[in-house]
């Protein structure tokens, strides 16, 4: 019973939110933005592997994102698409379904990769100087894609809704609600397995004490390199997300405006809590969502809300906690821990 | 063959010669102490032989391998594990935690056995828990083990340490002075845990202590360092009749 309950509960909502984008009981306006939620979730969990559980401030998470977005857009349009930077589709469109996970796989391993850009300097860097490095290597991503003309430059990339169609011709049903579902859902597991195992609690002892860590013979820095990974690779997959949601993409969507967003995420829900991560991402999705008609003035309220998080409760809403820390009681409805 | 072997090891930080020609052999089993005046470079000697500093002449050999220059995680997972003179433990992770994470050098899985809890993960992660749980068990922890470091008493936090390094199981333990901080009860408590420890254990023992009383008690051979330069080894009653040794004491009426 215990053992099924999240499951159980996670399968109803996947399955009312098809149904509901299915039969429009949702409009499309919900659907977009229940999906952003779940890429903000997946955002602000993979983060929280960085910043949260390892203790250093990356701000460049919208890079990763980038890079999985501009990756798995590629393929996915070369593969499924005619346009005219790619010429006739390479596969039948009809396999677009079967394939699209595997598209965004590579959008999100090419993102990992990526990720070595800042998971090698982390043996020898950390802190404010580890943090410097992560703005560069996000800039150095965005520049490199606004520089390289055949997916569009500073001008985008676009395409993805055709794929996304040629999905609902071969079956009807709301394929991209059904991708970010799983993915979000996937997302979580994967953190959840590794931040509890006790390989990936080696990220956490590098956070509290690095030396001790090294001497208690934790290989601090492989336990870098795959925190790096699984985290920027983890962004990939949201931005291979965001991309197919949206239909296009530009460079211009994955500035540290987007990095920072993130990071409060990460900070409203507190750091190292996985709960508080998907907790707040759902919170701040909605939050943006009601501040829309602020426009720019959004992004006076949002950071406020920052300096006023940082005043007067700097452990986010969890602390370090989880759900089942904070309400004991839950632990008689699920296995938490484990 | 010598267990620990460290040969004419030299270390300079800038111009300061914090250890200098430091030799030693440890035989299995053995169980030894290194002593001297503050600032002698005593720790500066585990931290050498740990990995934390590569030093700047001579060799360490264990097992009859050279260990200079591997990583500190290399060193221990070969087989010497130790303890902090400042307690360096992770305070805001379970005892239990703490025991677990200092398995890493066994872990016997990796990342895709940790995402897809394979049977290999589920086996090794029971088997690290159930270690851990027995070390706790062997130092009187067992209460402890969902408490974090931080709230536990200093005493506690030094059998902590200890039970963390133990469960390396090493060939060769380094204590920085683990009686530093405790009370004359803690402290008699802490000389019979060691002695029991190195009889049970079957490992050797090398020790920093400043309390004369530990080390008398437990040690067979002790080594005196003053300003990195060794100034006498031998037995304990050597030692305490030594001249040298006792100026570089004076005024200082530990021994
Ligand atoms: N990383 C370092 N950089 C520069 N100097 C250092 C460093 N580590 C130690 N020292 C110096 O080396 C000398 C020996 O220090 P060490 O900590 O080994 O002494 P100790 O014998 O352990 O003393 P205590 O009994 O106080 O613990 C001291 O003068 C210390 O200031
Ligand atoms: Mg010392």
């Amino acid at each position: 019973m215990k053992r099924l309950s999240v499951p159980a509960l996670l399968a109803a909502v996947f399955a009312v939110l098809v149904w509901a984008s299915q039969t429009g009981a949702m409009n499309i306006y919900w659907q977009s933005v229940v999906m952003f939620m779940g890429v903000n979730i997946i955002l602000s969990s993979s983060l929280n592997i960085i910043n949260g559980n390892m203790g250093e401030f990356s701000c460049g998470h919208a890079g990763f994102m980038a890079v999985g977005a501009y990756v798995s857009s590629v393929l996915s349009v070369a593969l499924f698409a005619k346009s005219a930077a790619f010429g006739d589709p390479l596969l039948s469109p009809h396999l677009a379904v079967w394939i699209f996970p595997l598209v965004l796989l590579a959008g999100a391993l090419a993102a990992s990769l990526v990720g070595l850009l800042v998971a090698i300097p982390s043996f020898k860097t950390r802190g404010d100087y580890l943090a410097i490095i992560t703005i560069a290597a996000a800039y150095i991503v965005k520049s490199t894609i606004e520089n390289i003309g055949i997916i569009g430059g500073a001008r985008g990339f676009m395409g993805m809704s055709s794929v996304m169609r040629a999905m609902n011709d071969t079956a009807n049903l709301p394929w991209i609600m059904i991708w970010v579902v799983l993915g979000t859902i996937f997302s979580v597991w994967l953190i959840r397995r590794f931040i509890y195992s006790t390989f990936g609690k080696g990220v956490d002892a590098i956070s509290q004490d690095e030396i001790a860590a090294e001497i208690m013979s934790v290989d601090t820095d492989r336990v870098k390199l795959v925190a790096f990974m699984v985290s920027c690779g983890l962004a990939g997959l949201a931005g291979g997300l965001f991309a197919h949601i949206l239909g296009y993409v530009n460079p211009g969507s994955f500035t540290i405006l987007k990095s920072t967003e993130v990071m409060v995420m990460v900070y409203l829900g507190g750091m190292g809590s996985l709960s508080g991560s998907v907790l707040s991402a759902i919170l701040i999705t909605l939050l943006m969502e009601a501040l829309r008609p602020l426009q720019i003035v959004k992004w006076v309220v949002i950071p406020l809300l920052l300096v006023l998080l940082m005043q007067f409760r700097p452990e986010g809403i969890m602390g370090r906690r989880e759900l089942a820390d904070v309400f004991p009681g839950l632990r008689k409805f699920y296995k938490f821990k484990g | 063959m010598a267990l620990l072997d460290v040969k004419d090891m030299t270390q300079y930080f800038g111009g300061l010669c914090a250890v200098s020609e430091f030799s030693v052999a440890l035989e299995e089993g053995q169980l030894a102490a290194l002593i001297g005046p503050n600032g002698a470079g005593k720790t500066t000697v585990f931290n050498l032989v740990s990995g934390f500093y590569k030093p700047t002449r001579g060799e360490i050999l264990f097992k009859g391998r050279s260990i200079k220059g591997l990583k500190p995680h290399d060193v221990t997972a070969r087989g010497i594990a130790r303890t902090f003179q400042n307690i360096r433990l992770w305070f805001d992770m379970t005892v239990l935690d703490n025991i677990r994470i200092a398995q890493y050098h066994a872990l016997g899985y990796g990342l895709l056995d940790c995402f897809l809890r394979t049977p290999r993960y589920m086996k090794r992660e029971r088997e690290i828990e159930e270690h851990a749980m027995n070390v706790l068990e062997r130092l009187g922890l067992r209460e402890v083990a969902g408490e974090f470091p931080k709230n536990l008493p200093y005493g506690v936090q030094r059998l902590v340490e200890i039970a963390r390094a133990l469960s390396i199981k090493p060939a060769l333990l380094m204590l920085d002075e683990p009686a530093a901080g405790l009370n004359s009860s803690d402290v008699e408590g802490l000389i019979k845990l060691i002695g029991d420890i190195h009889k049970d254990f079957g490992l050797a023992i090398w020790m920093i202590e400043h309390q004369m009383d530990v080390v008398m008690s437990l040690c067979s051979w002790i080594k005196v360092i003053d300003f990195g330069a060794t100034i006498a080894e031998g037995t304990p009653e050597e030692i305490q009749n030594n001249p040298e040794v006792i100026k570089a004491y004076l005024g200082d009426d530990t021994i």
